[in-house]
């Protein structure tokens, strides 16, 4: 029996298309609160700092800082088996203190990665037509 | 101060063998270790008007296991959706079920079975909510999720893998005394950094040992408590942090956990501190989990710990002894229940050649990242 394995596609909601819709188009946008503008990200259905329920979203810098990061040497879904290794990472980013997203890091060297690396977001291509904003070391 | 709790106390416990693959239902295993922790303090399913457990899958029910052991008349049942963060609330909602009057005597259990390893994932990921911005990314399971508070911790108070190792090792040695984990055989700080990279900043040995298993313990009033077999472990306070919804990344400083706000409180519940604590049972799902909570309990400071344990100070002899069972990381992965059982059994003084000698207190802690809670049990009311 050969069972075909299944990439781990997004299932979007009324709250996140516009992160995809986004990112299809090269642009990294966030869940924005129209009242007080605040940033939140995995969207919310409330804003936590105002709780309005006036929720917008905008294209944000798509510049941050690396929090923290690991390096995955098991495959813990099968469908990663072949990426091994790779940096999952949480970027910061720039636009609002603690305003946090978990990435991937690309185009270096696993190795070679370090907590508190200026990077920028760029988008790759995955399953389905989805784009996924993952981060390379930032141009000088 | 509140010590309402302590007139509540464990009477009973009970488990079943822990191992890889039992081949057994969640039902019949927690039907063993319900059935035990009865007769351990010479009750009958007659007795028992209360059930309650934790999980999140795969779990027998507490009205099943009731059936099962042939509890006619279940008056208060509760199943508690969560993880190792919320073994502390199952148990005070076991205690709290007896102190108003709600229930007579409670078991509290928790099973695993093999369907369960959290580990892995398998299969068709539906990547939804949260999981959308995670999933895709590889980001699915705990050894990714902690190891990334880990690598945080190094980089803010230079924490080394030789400092997890320390934990792996000490916890290794202590479990090669208890005939019940799985595993025993010691290890040095060399097999330590030669073991294979599990999620890197850790290893294998910074990962649980998940198994098949349960536990169970009986909760009564501290004025029954006093007609049973056993002296009775009170349970001297509580405290919960549940801050932060939604993923452990999104907690604002990695380098702690919930227990930066469980130990506050649960010291100023209690008037107890770190030094007043004789046994330890850190809830362990990884080593850095012991590293963080152990800081934000005030046992050392920032990026200590790997000197603290390395100086003997968390073995017999020292300040407390951390985890005197192996903890998860050795003992076995029971979802921090085993932590209850080995701190019954030292407060009992019944823990053979791994006795605390003297043991007073226990500190059990369970949960990781945002999520968690703590309690305390003593030989005496305070
Ligand atoms: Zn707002």
């Amino acid at each position: 029996m050969t069972t075909e394995i299944q990439a781990p596609v997004p299932i979007p909601n009324a709250l996140t298309e516009a992160f995809w819709q986004g990112a299809a188009e090269g642009q990294l946008v966030m869940q924005r609160c129209n009242a007080c503008g605040h940033l939140q990200h995995p969207p919310e259905p409330i804003c936590s700092a105002c709780l309005s329920f006036d929720l917008g979203s905008a294209a944000v810098s798509g510049k941050g800082t690396v929090y923290t990061y690991c390096i995955p040497t098991q495959a813990f879904h099968p469908w990663f088996a072949d990426k091994l290794p790779f940096v999952l990472a949480v970027v910061e980013l720039d636009d609002q203190p603690g305003l946090k997203m978990i990435t991937n890091i690309v185009d270096i060297d696993p190795e070679a990665v370090k907590v508190g690396d200026r990077v920028e977001v760029t988008f790759q291509p995955f399953s389905e037509g989805f784009f996924l904003p993952v981060f390379r070391p930032a141009a000088q | 101060m509140n010590r309402m709790l302590q007139n509540a106390a464990v009477v009973g416990i009970g488990r079943t063998k822990y191992v890889r693959k039992s081949g057994r239902t969640t039902l019949a295993m927690a039907a063993e270790a319900a059935r035990d922790a009865l007769a351990d303090c010479g009750l009958t399913p007659a007795d028992v008007d209360g059930f309650t457990c934790f999980g999140t899958s795969g779990s027998a029910t507490p009205s099943q296991v009731a059936h099962a052991i042939g509890v006619e008349d279940l008056g208060w049942s509760l199943s508690v959706s969560g993880g190792g963060n919320i073994v502390t609330s199952t148990v005070t909602g076991a205690a709290t079920a007896v102190l108003s009057g709600q229930a007579d005597v409670v078991i509290a259990y928790r099973v695993l079975g093999s369907d369960t390893r959290y580990g892995r994932a398998f299969g068709t990921i539906h990547a939804e909510g949260e999981g959308q911005f995670a999933a895709p990314h590889g980001y699915m399971v705990p050894p990714q999720w902690f190891s990334m508070y880990a690598r945080r911790h190094q980089h803010e108070y230079g924490s080394t893998s030789e400092d997890l190792g320390a934990i792996a090792v000490q916890q290794r040695l202590h479990a090669s005394a208890n005939p019940h984990a799985i595993g025993r055989d010691p290890i040095t700080i060399d097999d330590y950094m030669a073991s294979r990279w599990i999620c890197d900043p850790f290893r294998l040995f910074d990962c649980t040992y998940e198994v098949d298993g349960a536990v169970a313990i009986v909760i009564t009033s501290a004025e029954r408590a006093k007609d049973m077999p056993h002296a009775p472990v009170y349970v001297l306070g509580a405290a919960d942090a549940n801050r932060f919804g939604g993923s452990p990344y999104q907690w604002d400083d990695m380098t702690t956990m919930f227990s930066r706000d469980t130990a506050p409180k649960l010291w100023a519940r209690t008037g107890l501190g770190p030094a007043d604590i004789d046994v330890a049972c850190m809830y362990d799902c990884f080593t850095f989990t012991v590293m963080a909570t152990f800081e934000d309990f005030g046992f050392c400071d920032k990026g200590e710990v790997g000197d603290y344990f390395r100086a003997g100070r968390a073995t017999y002899g020292g300040d407390v002894v951390v985890n005197p069972h192996g903890g998860l990381l050795s003992e076995g992965y029971i979802h921090g229940m085993n932590h209850h059982y080995e701190a019954v059994l030292q407060l009992r003084g019944d823990a053979e050649n791994r006795q605390v000698q003297g043991a007073q207190t226990a500190l059990v802690t369970s949960g990781a990242g945002p999520f968690g809670g703590a309690l305390i049990y003593g030989t005496s009311q305070l």
